[in-house]
């Protein structure tokens, strides 16, 4: 397993043999990998894999063992320097909010009090919205965005803050082909432009071979780390499943493809009928 | 041994034609609020029922104003605003308790207005408690071919209704990938809820019809794994708290001499199902949180 | 119509008026009208078994708004209250059938707690009932964005360490604040149709969250108003003009909602062309 082991010091995040259980069941086993400031990282992973549980585990939401060092110091609930993106938005047309106050409550909602609207605090969201190309729709209720739109708001949301590290969970999942492309594009020129480092689970990497410097893929509850060529291949991945699979290049994409666990482990026969194989990412 | 059970059953209690009445009408009513109950729950509104429950108020009030039985004021102010909230757009998750809200505010006004006029023409005050508390033991036998007849629709209408119902309630996203009327049939199912409540407010009031709506239903839920078994628990869960809550409430009279009276039969009911529901918990704190995590690739097939 | 008695009945009102249309617009916002329901009905009960037992029927009030507003929290989780919601508030209202019951002469006094009794207000109500509204206006004042962004995105609040659970119980407390000091004036059943109608009105004309909230209260107001006058007028009960009036506010936000979209749409696919272009 081509691990790179944590070096710490100048790592954003560092995380170092995390191992986590959710009831007994270990959803992540001696997990270790490290990200770099300014760097895009994809974590990739079927569903269920513990992408969402790592990122619980990073923001301090979900007890684990190991270490997670963000930024060089322990992780810790309400960290500064790090942006989330939940997978999960739904709001109402019905709601009073503008897309501007939805970004304005990205820099300071966790305090009490009502906010003083500024001149300063309203070109700081202007600034963000104009970061992420919504200032089209500025003044429109965020419940009447489309999902690519609401997606950049929330983006710019979490960017207000000025974090070095921001989380996103599946933003690609609800988006079509054209936004999601997008928001990728977005999210790797915010990285270089700012020096943010983007981690953003997916459940298909295709969308973002493209961009990412680093590839996290979860799988049996281990993780392997490293540049794409390091990982995506299938001695690695064959590894990491625990039984044999294939990365196969089509058309300039990758798919990940196994055969029936059992029939596997028999024999080194990798003839599988069709019905018998399986992409699996 | 008869000793015993005269401790339990004061004397008079099985020859009793107001307890005999009220153990039928109050086990009817639990078998449709244990079915109609069931999916309530999945559906996540307890709110509709709870208010449709209210607004029988101002049926029972109005019916009052014009000497009509309660049973088809109940039924019929439920019906109408079940069908408001339908129009409103009860059918949108987020907009839902909204539109249960505004017809529920709208229907207390009406409440508010008849019960005063009751209290006008007729000169007394006991419309608003006798409406709005209720009493089993006020129940008529003439009144048995009316909650036959409800309830039998009721129970016809979510028969009918069916799997589409229960796969609706699930999940409205599968049911309209599989060409259901989602919509028709949260409306046909909200008719049903209607008339469950209206029987429900009949057998312990208005304003605690919800606790053998959703009481029931929400313990059997906890304790059943499938809707069928769950709807059959239901019921019985309904009705073992209502013919206990009888029993109680006449053993009530010998409890303070003094007072002459028995504790109302409404409250043992809705604290008999308030309790179970509690009790119900403890099992299922144990086994919560059963990993659903699958870390197999050939369980979860992504193309990509 | 503003002399002698009633002029207490108009500031009270008006100051129930003020804090349903601010911690409705939170209700509304958080989807717990169910809530809003059921924490004064319940409460209800409070009321009666202070009565029962020679209490200041505001502190019966008081005690049993916080004991559903509690249970609730305690018994929903992660923001979901629908059947505990239910139960508690059927747990509550079998007590008050059980306390009705045991006070004989109480059948009068259930249709007043119930609806209503403005017209009825005294001075002594004035200074608790304005007391109370002042905490409540701080507490809101003081939760307002942590209550906000846990009440829209419950994910990021968490992430940036805000409590979402104690954020909800805090909220839960001011409903039954809320509560104890407003149902005394306008009844169990319907500081609910104040609480969700004004604000469910005031979404309609604007989509800046404080201007929604300023004009909620500001129909939160009317609506007493209103009721207070055409009660005094007719001699019905000032509870049927709440409910109606609520509900009439609602609908003809809702068509000026509608009205407004008509009219927008041409401009606002114009307006966001060139963010879709990109």
């Amino acid at each position: 397993m081509s691990e790179r082991s944590s070096n710490g010091g100048a790592s954003i995040l560092a995380v170092d043999h995390l191992t986590v259980s959710l009831a007994g069941h270990e959803v992540l086993r001696d997990v270790s990998f490290s990200i770099e400031p300014g760097e895009f990282t994809g974590l990739i992973g079927s569903n269920g894999a513990g992408k969402t549980t790592l990122f619980r585990v990073i923001l301090g939401l979900q007890a684990a063992h190991g270490t997670v060092l963000v930024g060089g110091a322990p992780r810790s609930r309400r960290n500064p320097l790090i942006g989330y993106v939940p997978q999960k938005f739904q709001l109402d047309p019905d709601v009073p909010l503008r897309t501007r106050d939805l970004v304005g409550l990205g820099l300071d909602a966790h305090r009490y009090g009502i906010a003083v609207p500024t001149r300063a605090r309203r070109a700081r969201v202007d600034e963000m919205l104009e970061a992420v190309d919504a200032r089209g729709f500025a003044d429109a209720r965020v419940g009447t965005l489309s999902g690519g739109e609401q997606q950049r708001v929330l983006i710019a949301h979490a960017l207000i803050a000025a974090p070095k590290l921001l989380l996103l969970d599946e933003p690609l999942a609800n988006l079509d082909l054209r936004s999601g492309n997008e928001v990728v594009a977005l999210l790797a020129r915010i990285a270089s432009e700012q020096q943010i480092a983007v981690l953003i689970s997916a459940h298909e990497m295709n969308p973002l071979l493209p961009v990412i410097d680093r590839i996290v893929y979860l799988a049996g509850g281990r993780a392997a780390s490293g540049t794409t060529e390091e990982v995506v291949r299938t001695s690695v991945l064959s590894a990491l499943y625990g039984h044999h699979v294939d990365v196969l290049q089509v058309h300039g994409r990758v798919l990940v493809v196994a055969g029936e666990a059992g029939e596997l482990a028999d024999s080194g026969d990798h003839s599988h009928t069709q019905t018998q194989v399986e992409i699996i990412a | 041994m008869s000793q015993q059970l005269a401790a339990i059953f004061a004397p008079g209690f099985f020859t009793s034609q107001i307890v005999q009445v009220a153990a039928t009408v109050s086990a009817v009513a639990a078998l449709v609020c244990g079915t109609v109950g069931v999916f309530t729950v999945i559906r996540g509104q307890s709110f509709a029922g709870e208010a449709l429950g209210d607004i029988s108020t101002t049926g029972g009030s109005g019916a009052f104003l014009v000497s009509a039985g309660p049973l088809w004021g109940f039924g019929v102010a439920a019906v109408a605003a079940s069908a408001v909230m339908e129009l409103i757009g009860i059918q949108r998750p987020r907009g839902r308790d909204l539109a249960t809200g505004i017809v529920l505010g709208a229907g207390l006004g009406l409440a508010a207005l008849f019960l005063y006029l009751d209290s006008v023409y007729d000169n007394t005050t006991g419309a608003t408690v006798s409406i709005v508390f209720g009493s089993m033991f006020a129940i008529t036998s003439s009144s048995i071919p009316a909650v036959g007849a409800f309830s039998a629709l009721a129970l016809c209408l979510v028969a009918a209704l069916g799997r589409p119902l229960l796969l609706s309630s699930v999940s409205p996203e599968l049911a309209a990938a599989r060409g259901i009327p989602v919509r028709f049939v949260g409306a046909a199912f909200l008719l049903a809820l209607a008339i469950a409540v209206a029987l429900a407010a009949f057998t312990i009031g208005t304003i605690l019809a919800t606790a053998l709506l959703v009481g029931p239903a929400a313990t059997a839920l906890r304790l059943t794994r499938s809707p069928a078994r769950a709807i059959a628990a239901a019921a019985a869960i309904g009705i073992a708290s209502c013919w206990l809550g009888i029993v109680l409430s006449y053993d009530s009279y010998d409890w303070y001499h003094q007072s002459g009276e028995s504790w109302p039969v409404s409250f043992f009911v809705v604290t008999l199902i308030f309790f179970g529901y509690l009790l119900s918990g403890l099992p299922q704190r144990r086994r919560r949180r059963r990993p659903s995590v699958a870390s197999d690739p050939a369980s979860g097939p992504t193309l990509s | 119509m503003f002399s002698g008695f009633m002029v207490h009945a108009w500031m009270v009102a008006s100051i129930v008026a003020i804090v349903a249309g601010l911690v409705g617009f939170f209700v509304v916002l958080r989807g717990s009208a169910f809530v809003a329901h059921a924490i004064p009905n319940g409460s209800f009960a409070g009321a009666v078994a202070a009565s029962l037992i020679g209490v200041n029927t505001l502190i019966g009030f008081g005690l049993f708004a916080l004991f559903g507003a509690l249970s609730i929290g305690a018994l929903g989780h992660r923001g979901r209250h629908d059947v505990a919601t239910a139960l508690t508030l059927v747990l509550m209202l079998g007590l008050g059938a059980l306390f009705v019951s045991l006070s004989v002469e109480y059948a009068p006094e259930v249709y007043s707690l119930l609806f209503g009794e403005i017209l009825g207000v005294s001075t002594s109500q004035l200074i608790p009932t304005a007391a109370l509204a002042v905490v409540c206006l701080i507490a809101i004042a003081l939760l307002y964005r942590p209550l906000m962004l846990s009440s829209l995105l419950p994910d990021v609040a968490e992430s940036r360490g805000i409590a979402t659970g104690r954020i909800d119980l805090a909220f839960l407390a001011v409903v039954a604040l809320a509560t104890t000091m407003t149902v005394p004036v306008v009844g169990t059943l319907l500081i609910f149709s104040l609480m969700i109608g004004a604000p469910a009105a005031a979404r309609s004309f604007t989509d800046k969250p404080l201007q929604a909230l300023g004009l909620s209260v500001a129909i939160a107001l009317a609506i007493v108003w209103a009721a207070i006058a055409l009660s005094y007028q007719t001699n019905l009960p000032v509870g049927f003009f709440v409910g109606t009036v609520s509900a009439a506010s609602y609908t003809v936000g809702r068509l000026c909602a509608a009205w407004r979209r008509n009219a927008n749409r041409g401009r606002s696919t114009i307006h966001r062309l060139p963010a879709a272009s990109r």
